[in-house]
Parts: structure tokens; C-alpha cells; sequence
């Protein structure tokens, strides 16, 4: 295989290697560098869907500016600080810039409410989520973790972030175009989306389609570029039940992508060509199927779920064990249940659908299948819980996300038992308990998985320590504000609160709820300002953090045997030997409390078991 | 360690653990392409199954398409896959003036499909067929049509374009019996072509 004469050219090839500004750092083609420059588009691209969700909650707090007849005290604060006490006019701060027909003098129409609530839904989950979780930290990970110098593809992976930056771009383009931005929720339910004068927004709804498209060919890329090596690059001694969990979740997650984008890209072209050349796929006037457009949709749709929580799964398995100082709890029962939920999210589809006047039975069998998901949920759940069973637990920010992934977790999971039974879907169906869901699982789950991923891998990818006080701020202030802001969300929904609604006290039966808007925008703004520590956190530490030792969290994976930052080509000249599985911690072996995967014990033989 | 699959990765190929495909990541690439674009495929077609099962006015489609010319075409598209094959066994033996020959017929069959499909189209455009409707009944009968063999017919452009540059590769020379991956990664794509077609034709066309 290799020659040393080889190996050795490759290191005097790694240190001379110097790169040009543009093809170090925009087309670069190192895994490191891709990493980092899906982190930074989907913070930018978080900044704005958070903003979008601000404005949301404003309006649905102070339904056009208008805050009612007794207002409560954190109103007329906000009053005096940003409206006119004497007529009660409460506008969106910080609005005022955006022109008519968006915004009105910082008053939100209900067009614009509608582009928010989609565009907010769209950006987070396609521009936000999935770069960060796939392709900054599986850019970042696979190959480091398994013991490889790249991708197989490296070319490839530059071409699918551009691709997918293009995709971001024309996303964003659907604000600036008459119209407005696609209006018809992220689902984009057909015929609504389908017609142009039935939202009013021509080309907003036209772009998000290409975009998504764009993105798909992206996200192809990047499955394609994981899946190969995963298979076939990893380090000797690197089996595949020695992989970190990491690597395990972030394997399924690109078969899933693999899968299933390219269902929701057939399907877009189906939805671009009814908008575009007067087809009608999915126009019932024209012989169409509106419930084809469902079918496909939420046949990638549900996948797409454990497209951005399987990562986050994979991420907190690595963070427990690290910082409870023990081996993960059931490794292999962690990999298996994965690939079981991955196995599951594809017969699950039509849960979403119940309502769509769904033959009971297949109902029936629909919720069942989804009902089975518990299973290995709960074999997860209950394996990250043993794994803290007499830890010794240090409460680092990594650990506390972790953590506040784990229990966020398991209310999401716990809520989506309530949708997934027929008989309570029919009454929680389309209201705010949805929305909490979904936030319990995307926000609670995945964004504190990245947030706690962030912190962890921090030191590595950028060679610095991140401030511990500013990131406890941000810790606490986050998972103390989410709840304020979401659980609510279960109470008013399980009222009968309609979500995608523009003014709620439009609704006589939704008063007596509205305290609780109040409430929840209030948290919502805390949310938003608990986000300035990292923020301020995220920039000190890029450039003056302390500089950050090989190995701070002592952890035994491969990405910390290499140098920080990991150069060129990620190991010297030769590639580390893995003699075990990741999570050796405080094994009687050994002197420390870790034992690294390359470490060769000389007393034992090197492939013990 | 095989030669191409050196000069596919850049930092040169070091030991790895079980590796599935250890002649060349690409083929490994392929075959993951493959599995993707056959759920496009998958879609669109239980797509078409779906509007055409609930359509109550849909064409009989032996009526309206040339059923004869479609299965020669069909025809065609096998016989290239046999020269496919062909081609890669010869280089496969270290014979590169076979590999050229061969590689030529597989594109020439691509050629003469893309043609007879152009023909086809226009020969259905002729009597009121478009994407958005037609004289024998449900729209989305040419909707459908239109958008299955169009993606169909881009997969076979896009393999007589690849499948052109690995000729372009062949006749500087590049391959030999010991170096041949390339060549078996173009087959594989185009064996998928030729696959997805038949279920293309038997759908749209037959049944």
C-alpha cells in the first residue's frame, strides 16, 4: 500500500503547501475550511430568520401595533421605549427602515406576516440547521474523526458549498422581488402555492422553488462525499463499530439526505412547472392532485426531521461522555437505534397528513409506525441518562447544552406521542401545540446540540478558547427564555390558538389566551438578547481567546490527537493507528481518566477484542 | 494500489480500514450517485402513477405514441450497453484500440436515441401535444410524458457528454488493463440510463 518514501513525500508536500488568499480561504477545497464557511453563512442566515421570528412575535403580542386596553407591565415598558403612550401604538422596533409594501411605518401587513412566518420556517430549516449540523460539522468531523486527511471528493465539496451559497442567495433574493417572498408556509401546501394569484406573490414563491432545488444538487454533493468516506477512508483499525457516534449519526443522516432531497426536488420541479408552464400537477381544475403534493413533500419531509435531529443525537453522545468522564452507555444499542429511527422516518409520512381525509386504516397503520419511533427514541434517551448514571460530571458549556438538548428532547418527544395518536390530532391539529413541538425538537434539540457542539469544537476549529462567563450567560439566558417561549406554546394550542394567524384577537374565543402572546414575545425578546453574549463570545474569541492546548476536554477521539488547528492534510506524516473504540474513559488501565482511539498499550495485544 | 486511484486523490492513498471500493473512491461515488438519482426517478414515476390512477379521461398511450419507433429506440439504448460492456472488457484485456471503438458505438447509440427521441417529440408537438395539454384527453397524459422522457433524455445527453470525455481520455491513452476505473465508473452510470429507460418505456409507453 503506502511507501515510507511516499508517506514522507506527503509531509515535505504539507509543508510546503502555500496557498493563495482566494483558494485558502473562499475555494478552498480542505474539509477544514468548507466546515467553517458553512458556520459562518448559516450564523448569518440565523441572524435573519431569528429577526423574522422577532417580528412575528411582535405582531402577534401587539396585533398591529395595537396593545390593548390594559396593557401589563413589560408592555408599558416597551411602550415608553419604543411607542406612543398616549394612543397605544406599539410599532416593531427597528422597522422603520423597511418600505411600503413590506412594512408600515414599523406595522407588519398581513402579507408580509405571511412571507415572515415562511420565510422564518424555510431559512432555519434548510439555511440554518442542516449547514450548520451536515455540512459545517460533518465537513469539519468525518474526517478528522475517522483518521483522514479529506474528503474522497475534495473538489465536490467545494462545489456543494458554493452551490448551496447560491442557493442562500436566491433564497434571500425572494424579499426583494414584487411580490414579496413565497407566502404559503414552508410546506407550501398546493393549490395555494401553486397559483400565483391565490397568495398574491408571483416571483417570491418561484425563487424559493429554484432555490431549493439548487440546495438539493448541493446536499447531493455532500451525501455523495460522506457516504464514500465513511466507507472507505477510514483510518486502520478504524472498524465500524469504533466509530464515535458522531460519525454514526452523520452517516445516516447523509443516507437520509441522499434519499430523500431528491423527492422533494422532483416535487418542486412538479410545483415550479404549475406555477411556470401552465401545467397542473397538483391543480385539482386541471385533472391534478393537491394530496400528491402532500405525499411527496412529507415523503422527504419526515426524513428531513431526522435529517436535523440525528446529528444533533450523534453530538450529544460524544458531549455526555466526555464530560460525565465515562464510557457512552450502550454504544452499539446507540448505533443500531439510530439506524432504526432512520429505518422508521420513512413510513411515517402520512402522520402529517391525518387530516387530510386519509382512509382511517391507513391512518391507523400510520400511527402506529410513528408510535414505534418511541422505541429507539427511548433507547437513546434512557443510554444518555446511564451514561451520566455516577459520572463525574463536569458542568462545562458543551456538557450543559448537552444536557439541555437531552431533557428539551424528550418534551419534543414526548409532545409528538400526543400528534402521532389519530384521535388527538384531530384536536390539536394546526394549532400552536404543533408549533411548540417542533420548536421543543428543532430549537430545544438540534440548536442546542449546535450550540453545544460550537463550544466543544470550538478550540479546534479555530484554535482558541471560547469565555467561559459570557457563555454561561448565554447557556441560561437561552434555556430559561426558550421555555418562556415556547412551552406556552403547548397551553394556547391545546386552547384551539390557530398557528399562521396574522391578529389572534380577531378571535373572540382567543382573548382570554392573549396574555399569554404577551408572555411568550416577551421571552421571545430575551431569547433574542440572551444570543448577544455568544454572539460578542463567537467574534472575542475568533480572534483574541486564549489559545486552545491539542487536547482541552481530555477526550479520546482522533480529531484531538491532531495539532490545533489541524493543518493541511489534518495528521503528520503518517496516519493514526486506532486501536479502540472512542469512549474509554476512566478505564482501570490506564493512569488518566481517558484513553485516546491511537494510543497502543504495549502490555496488550493491539487488536484485544 | 491501482494507479487511478492515486491520481484521483490528491494527497495520494495511505492505508484505510476495510475499505469498500479500494481501486477508486469514484466508483463508490457512483454508485451513491446512482442511489439518489434513482429516487428522483422513483418520484416522478409514482408521481405519474398516482395522477394517472386517479385521472378518469387519460389516453390510451399505444393510441397516441409510436410504440414501434419507441421500442426500436429501446432497442438501440441495449445495444449500447452491450458495447459498453464490450468496451470495458477490452481495456479490461489491455486492448485501448477496442476501448475506442467500442466507447465510440456506446456514444453513437446515445447519439442516434437523442435523435429519435427529438423526432419523436416533434412529430408529437406536431399533432397538439404540450406540457400543458393535448387533443386526446387528460392534460397531464403529455405533462407527463413530456417530463418523464425529458428527464430521461438529459440523463442520456449528459452520458454522451461524459462518456465523450472519457473517449477524449482513451484516445490520449490513458487507460490500460491495470487502469481502467474510469471506464467502469461511465458504465456504471450508463447501465443506470439504460435501466431507468426501460421502466420509462414500460409505464409511459406500454402499459
Amino acid at each position: 500500500m503506502t511507501s515510507p518514501a511516499h508517506a514522507e513525500a506527503h509531509a515535505a508536500h504539507a509543508e510546503h503547501h502555500q496557498l493563495g488568499f482566494v483558494r485558502t480561504y473562499l475555494f478552498s477545497t480542505d474539509h477544514k475550511m468548507i466546515g467553517r464557511q458553512f458556520l459562518f453563512m448559516a450564523l448569518f442566515m440565523m441572524i435573519i430568520g431569528g429577526s423574522l421570528a422577532l417580528m412575528m412575535r411582535w405582531e402577534l403580542a401587539w396585533p398591529e401595533g395595537n396593545v390593548g386596553p390594559e396593557p401589563n407591565a413589560a408592555t408599558r415598558v416597551l411602550l415608553k421605549l419604543f411607542g406612543d403612550a398616549s394612543s397605544g401604538d406599539l410599532p416593531i422596533p427597528f422597522t422603520k427602515w423597511i418600505p411600503e409594501p413590506y412594512m408600515y411605518a414599523g406595522h407588519m401587513p398581513p402579507e408580509f406576516y405571511n412571507a415572515a412566518f415562511t420565510m422564518h420556517a424555510t431559512i432555519m430549516i434548510f439555511f440554518v440547521v442542516m449547514p450548520i449540523l451536515v455540512g459545517c460539522f460533518g465537513n469539519f468531523l468525518i474526517p478528522l474523526m475517522i483518521g483522514a486527511r479529506d474528503m474522497a471528493f475534495p473538489f465536490l465539496n467545494m462545489l456543494s458549498f458554493w452551490v448551496g451559497a447560491v442557493a442562500g442567495v436566491l433564497m434571500l433574493a425572494a424579499f426583494f422581488v414584487p411580490g414579496g417572498a413565497a407566502a404559503g408556509g414552508w410546506t407550501s401546501y398546493a393549490p395555494l402555492s401553486a397559483v400565483p394569484t391565490y397568495t398574491g406573490v408571483t416571483w417570491g414563491q418561484n425563487l424559493w422553488c429554484i432555490s431549493l432545488i439548487v440546495l438539493g444538487a448541493s446536499s447531493l454533493m455532500g451525501s455523495i462525499n460522506y457516504i464514500t468516506t465513511i466507507i472507505n477512508m477510514r483510518a486502520p483499525g478504524m472498524t465500524y463499530f469504533r466509530l464515535p457516534l458522531t460519525v454514526w449519526s452523520l452517516f445516516i443522516t447523509a443516507v437520509l439526505l441522499l434519499l430523500a432531497l431528491p423527492v422533494l426536488t422532483a416535487a418542486l420541479a412538479m410545483l415550479l412547472l404549475d406555477r411556470m408552464a401552465g401545467t397542473s400537477f397538483f391543480l385539482p381544475a386541471g385533472g391534478g392532485e393537491p394530496l400528491l403534493w402532500q405525499h411527496l413533500f412529507w415523503f422527504f419531509g419526515h426524513p428531513e426531521v431526522y435529517i436535523m435531529i440525528l446529528p444533533g443525537m450523534g453530538i450529544a453522545s460524544e458531549i455526555l461522555p466526555v464530560f460525565a468522564r465515562k464510557p457512552i452507555f450502550g454504544y452499539r444499542a446507540m448505533a443500531f437505534s439510530m439506524i432504526g429511527i432512520a429505518f422508521l422516518g420513512w413510513i411515517v409520512w402520512g402522520h402529517h397528513m391525518f387530516q387530510s381525509g386519509m382512509n382511517p386504516t391507513l391512518g391507523t397503520s400510520f400511527m402506529i409506525s410513528t408510535m414505534v419511533i418511541a422505541v429507539p427514541s427511548a433507547i437513546k434517551t434512557f443510554n444518555w441518562l446511564g451514561t451520566l448514571w455516577g459520572g463525574n460530571i463536569r458542568f462545562t458549556i458543551p456538557m450543559l447544552f448537552a444536557l439541555g438538548f437531552v431533557a428539551m428532547f424528550v418534551i419534543g418527544g414526548l409532545s409528538g406521542i400526543f400528534m402521532a395518536s389519530t384521535p388527538v390530532d384531530i384536536f390539536i391539529h394546526d394549532t400552536y401545540f404543533i408549533v411548540a413541538h417542533i420548536h421543543y425538537v428543532l430549537f430545544g434539540g438540534s440548536i442546542f446540540a449546535i450550540f453545544g457542539a460550537i463550544y466543544f469544537w470550538f478550540p479546534k476549529m479555530f484554535g482558541r478558547m471560547m469565555n467561559n462567563f459570557l457563555g454561561y450567560v448565554h447557556f441560561w439566558g437561552t434555556l430559561i427564555f426558550y421555555n418562556g417561549t415556547f412551552f406556552p406554546m403547548h397551553i394556547i394550542g391545546i386552547g384551539g390558538h390557530m398557528r399562521r394567524i396574522y391578529n389572534p384577537m380577531q378571535y373572540e374565543f382567543l382573548h382570554p389566551l392573549q396574555h399569554w402572546n404577551v408572555f411568550m414575545t416577551v421571552s421571545a425578546l430575551g431569547l433574542g438578547l440572551a444570543q448577544i453574549p455568544f454572539v460578542i463570545n463567537f467574534l472575542y474569541s475568533l480572534f483574541f481567546g486564549p489559545k486552545a492546548e491539542r487536547n482541552p476536554w481530555h477526550s479520546n477521539t482522533l480529531e484531538w490527537v491532531a495539532v490545533t488547528p489541524p493543518p493541511h492534510g489534518n495528521f503528520g506524516p503518517t496516519l493514526p493507528t486506532v486501536y479502540r473504540g472512542p469512549y474509554e474513559y476512566s478505564s482501570p488501565g490506564v493512569e488518566e481518566d481517558y484513553l485516546p482511539q491511537d494510543r497502543l498499550l504495549s502490555d496488550r495485544p493491539a487488536h484485544a477484542h | 494500489m491501482s494507479q487511478a486511484a492515486v491520481l484521483e486523490h490528491p494527497l495520494g492513498v495511505e492505508p484505510a480500514e476495510s475499505p469498500l471500493t479500494p481501486e477508486s473512491w469514484g466508483k463508490l461515488g457512483m454508485w451513491v450517485f446512482l442511489a439518489g438519482d434513482a429516487m428522483s426517478f422513483g418520484a416522478l414515476l409514482a408521481g405519474y402513477g398516482a395522477l394517472r390512477y386517479s385521472s378518469g379521461d387519460w389516453p390510451s398511450p399505444s393510441t397516441v405514441l409510436g410504440i414501434q419507433l419507441t421500442a426500436f429506440m429501446t432497442f438501440l439504448l441495449i445495444c449500447s450497453s452491450v458495447t459498453m460492456v464490450k468496451g470495458l472488457a477490452a481495456i479490461q484485456h489491455g486492448d485501448q484500440a477496442a476501448l475506442r471503438r467500442f466507447l465510440g458505438l456506446t456514444i453513437l447509440g446515445g447519439v442516434l436515441f437523442l435523435s429519435m427521441q427529438a423526432y419523436e417529440w416533434t412529430h408529437l408537438i406536431e399533432r397538439g401535444m404540450s406540457i400543458s395539454g393535448n387533443p386526446f384527453g387528460a392534460s397531464l397524459f403529455s405533462t407527463t410524458f413530456f417530463c418523464l422522457t425529458g428527464f430521461h433524455g438529459c440523463h442520456v445527453f449528459g452520458g454522451v457528454v461524459y462518456l465523450s470525455c472519457i473517449l477524449i481520455q482513451a484516445m490520449r491513452g490513458r487507460y490500460s488493463a491495470t487502469n481502467y476505473n474510469s471506464v467502469e465508473i461511465v458504465a456504471l452510470y450508463w447501465h443506470f440510463v439504460d435501466l431507468v429507460w426501460i421502466l420509462v418505456f414500460t409505464f409511459v409507453y406500454l402499459v
